[in-house]
């Protein structure tokens, strides 16, 4: 069922009507079920991936739960028999314990995602290997489903698992709750990665109907459509028309469509997420934001904390973090300060974890080289950023800029620029087009022909472009005045009739001048295939 | 608590005179964004004029262009004192034609309902722009919503006929003069359903029929069929079967044998008009206006005359001019009529 279909905003309706209708205290259950059923709209057969999920890290979790009560129950009846080292080892052992059953599960799920994800990924390489050495073997293709949403919520699953294993909350013990966890609609397919204790109260808690949250909620619903459907989905129709066709879209089309997709993206995946937050919002849920106006990071580092920032986190708090002091990690740590020096040599684990994560967040969003190389890019880019910061701190000493307009305008800029030529590792179909295209963008001097003709041979009409240019420029001024508050506070704060006229302009707009319907190809959003 | 209940008032009164502006403004969208039909593609407009007459015909022809183009309720009318209507469309499917034909029997009950076979080569839903030219411009009723259901293609939605918005939406950006014109009406087009055409292209060349691996018709087109004798027995309408003069797309004798077959087992009248084209007098050198494919307004006169005394011999059906108030509504109707195929003449003659 996709978010932009009828039959969605039919279901959500009803949804939101029986919400507000039935007891308080079943309105979980009725979530359940809803997110069932609209994961049933996917195919009946990924469920029993999701049980799969589902069971498995309720029972582990319950487990080690139970591990963690026993052992503290445990040492506090034998406080005054057990030595020091008795405790000690005692401890190592639950530990160990605990250790063991989140490995498994660990295993058996990222198992699950990695067969169905990756198989016929390593199958390429493998059949690439073997005609390179001249191999008249080939190994066929796997006809594989990818349940719908398995990335996102194998990765909310894991992260409640590594949570209780830390002990940062206890386990569910009803397995219908924490299905609801694993399975809540409106984040089962773009995210956020939510996280148990953040979610837990919203989805678990009783809502009675509040005009104020349910009237912003439906104001972001929308706000969330005319993203996707004016601007994203209209922006598709360029992008798809300037990467279809690398014979003829070279030079200042590659950089149009370089711009067409980040633009895109942006609107595409916003605007997924503010559907979803705002879904929640009119149930009452609160969710956390995965959006931080990331085109206005003046740095890499400072994009990625503002754009999925969700994923980010969870690779920080579940990868980078283990990575970085896990004991073999240490050793290195040790050695290369030793072999080094302090001040490089403090810097090899730190990196080595950030190749790591990389690596898993660029193959996590598809299994291809094409993203392997866009993490390793983003890696590669954050980390030339930080060995630069003493040439920067020169830079700064000597020139007071920092502080001035133009300065900061220049950093968006090029970080935008950048973000967005690593991003066309998205578009292309393999590594060495991408290169090859990126490189016609200074061969290719066609910058003339593109702005006098070339445009209208995209498949976008004038309309189409005064649409596209409105529709950014309300994308940009809500991100601006968004800076200083929240933008829906500031209309609820003016006269009724205004919020009226801005969200009733706005639903017409979306209704006029939204790509959708006969015509346009129903449209998933972007993030759906990760 | 009275300065509360103002203010919830107030903003219970913003709300509702808000959400009433905004209806109102999509539904004067709406209006400006669907098709007209006064362009080039006329034969849009004539489902929904209908519904303007009296109710109180005769005979009601029932399909596709075959009927619409090529009988003239005028000269029915003027010969027979025959009172008709076509309630005909483009490419309309048989399921259309069952459910136009269903809800006609609603308002009225003529005494014959003319149904051309045409139809019964279609088991599935063909093109979108064609079940809109039938059902945009059918009125609200149950007839409607079956007629909508049984016609979807694949990527089609019910909701955007309940709210052709959302279909034509992206009609704004070619809205042309006549979106504007005729936002709050349309100007008449057919006359009683004929859509008049006087110019004259003579049949040079008839394309052949490409052979088909089956010529049976699907069961889909014959349970409309069915349903269609078993409404009009039930209303008390005689149904007769027609297959128009048309010299392509190709009428197969296979498809003609079956309709035979159907009409003798549900004692039906059937005429193929195609084997009395000497008789009827038609001359497709003079008598088309597109080689062969539709007749003009000359040979749809001559095929209507035959028609005519067809369904006074053989249906039994009286002349009715001697009726006052419908003579005088006919006098409108045909005043209209030939003013129309005099501009048309002239028009054709300047060409």
């Amino acid at each position: 069922m996709l978010f932009t279909s009828y039959r969605f905003l039919a279901f959500l309706l009803v949804l939101f009507v029986l919400y507000y209708v039935i007891p308080k205290k079943t309105q979980w259950m009725l979530l359940l079920v809803a997110s069932y059923v609209f994961y049933a709209f996917a195919g009946w057969e990924y469920f029993i991936f999701m049980g799969i999920t589902t069971l498995s890290t309720y029972g582990a979790g319950l487990l080690i739960d139970r591990n963690h009560s026993r052992q503290k129950a445990y040492l506090a009846e034998h406080k005054a028999e057990l030595s020091k080292e008795e405790k000690k080892a005692y401890k190592e052992k639950q530990k160990n314990k605990r250790f063991a059953i989140m490995v498994v599960c660990l295993v058996l799920n990222f198992g699950i995602l990695a067969v169905l994800k990756y198989t016929n990924f390593m199958i390429a390489n493998i059949n690439g290997v073997l005609e390179m050495t001249g191999s008249d073997k080939v190994l066929a293709f796997q006809d594989l489903i990818l349940p719908l949403g398995i990335s996102f919520y194998t990765f909310q699953s894991m992260g409640y698992l590594i949570d209780i294993h830390r002990g940062k909350y206890g386990a569910q013990k009803n397995v219908l709750k924490f299905a609801l966890f694993v399975s809540f609609f409106p984040q089962l397919i773009q995210g956020p990665i939510s996280r148990y204790d953040d979610l837990e109260k919203g989805l678990f808690g009783q809502h009675a109907f509040d005009w104020h949250t349910v009237s912003f909620g439906l104001q972001r619903i929308l706000w969330g459509y005319f993203k996707k459907l004016v601007i994203a989905d209209r922006m598709l129709i360029g992008v798809n028309a300037i990467i279809g066709d690398t014979e003829s879209f070279t030079g200042f089309y590659v950089f149009l469509g370089m711009l067409f997709y980040a633009l895109q993206l942006y609107a595409d995946f916003t605007g997924g997420i503010d559907i979803t937050i705002g879904i929640a919002q009119v149930l009452g849920i609160k969710m956390q934001e995965n959006f931080n106006r990331p085109y206005f990071s003046k740095g890499i580092k400072e994009y990625w904390r503002r754009w999925h920032i969700s994923l980010g986190a969870w690779f920080t708090d579940y990868l980078f973090y283990p990575i970085s002091v896990c004991k073999p990690m240490l050793k290195v740590s040790k050695w290369s300060r030793k072999l080094l020096g302090e001040q490089v040599g403090k810097r090899v684990p730190v990196y080595a974890a950030s190749i790591a994560v990389w690596f898993v967040t660029g193959i996590w969003h598809g299994a291809a080289w094409n993203f392997i190389v866009w993490g390793l890019g983003n890696c590669f880019f954050i980390m030339l950023s930080q060995e630069c910061e003493p040439l920067y701190e020169k830079f700064h000493n000597r020139f007071a800029v920092k502080e001035k307009m133009w300065f900061k305008a220049f950093q968006i800029g090029r970080t935008f620029l950048l973000m967005s030529s690593l991003r066309m590792l998205d578009c292309y179909r393999d590594v060495p087009m991408t290169f090859r295209m990126f490189g016609s963008m200074f061969t290719d001097w066609n910058i003339g022909e593109v702005l006098s003709t070339g445009i209208w041979n995209l498949g976008l009409g004038l309309h189409d472009y005064i649409v596209l240019l409105i529709g950014i420029v309300i994308l940009l001024t809500v991100s601006l005045v968004g800076r200083r508050g929240s933008v829906r506070d500031k209309i609820a704060s003016k006269p009724m009739w205004v919020s009226m006229a801005v969200f009733g302009g706005m639903f017409i707009a979306v209704i006029l001048f939204g790509a959708y319907g006969m015509g346009y190809d129903a449209s998933q959003f972007i993030y759906n295939q990760f | 608590m009275k300065e509360k209940k103002n203010v919830r008032g107030k903003i219970f009164a913003t709300v509702a005179i808000g959400l009433v502006l905004i209806i109102v403004i999509l539904g004067l969208l709406q209006r400006l964004v669907m098709p007209k039909y006064m362009g080039e593609v006329k034969e849009g407009a004539l489902i929904g004029e209908y519904y303007d007459e009296n109710k109180d015909f005769d005979v009601v022809f029932i399909g596709d262009c075959e009927v619409y183009e090529n009988f003239v309720p005028a000269v029915l009318w003027e010969n027979y004192g025959i009172n008709s209507y076509i309630r005909g469309s483009a490419q309309q499917l048989i399921w259309q034609s069952y459910y136009l034909a269903e809800e006609t029997l609603t308002y009225e009950t003529p005494d014959v309902i003319v149904f051309n076979v045409l139809a019964l080569q279609y088991n599935e839903p063909q093109k979108e722009a064609y079940n809109r030219m039938t059902i945009d411009g059918m009125r609200w009723s149950p007839s409607k919503v079956g007629s909508i259901q049984a016609s979807m293609m694949e990527d089609e939605n019910f909701i955007e006929y309940v709210f052709p918005l959302l279909r034509y939406h992206d009609r704004w950006s070619a809205l042309e003069k006549e979106d504007f014109t005729y936002l709050f009406g349309a100007e008449k087009v057919g006359h009683n359903g004929y859509y008049m055409q006087v110019g004259i292209e003579p049949v040079e060349y008839i394309p052949e029929g490409r052979r088909l691996g089956d010529y049976s018709f699907g069961d889909n087109a014959w349970s409309y069929m069915d349903k269609m004798v078993a409404l009009c027995e039930e209303k008390g309408v005689e149904l007769v079967l027609i297959k128009a003069p048309s010299l392509y797309p190709e009428w197969y004798d296979e498809w003609d044998v079956q309709v035979e077959e159907y009409a003798a087992e549900h004692n039906l009248k059937y005429i193929n008009f195609l084997e009395c084209t000497e008789e009827i007098g038609l001359d497709y050198s003079t008598d088309t206006y597109d080689a062969g494919l539709h007749l003009n307004l000359y040979g749809a006169v001559k095929l209507t005359d035959y028609f005519g005394e067809y369904l006074v011999t053989e249906c039994g059906l009286e002349d009715r001019r001697r009726e006052e108030a419908l003579a005088a509504e006919w006098e409108v109707k045909l005043e209209r009529f030939y003013e129309q195929k005099e501009e048309l003449e002239a028009l054709e003659e300047e060409k």
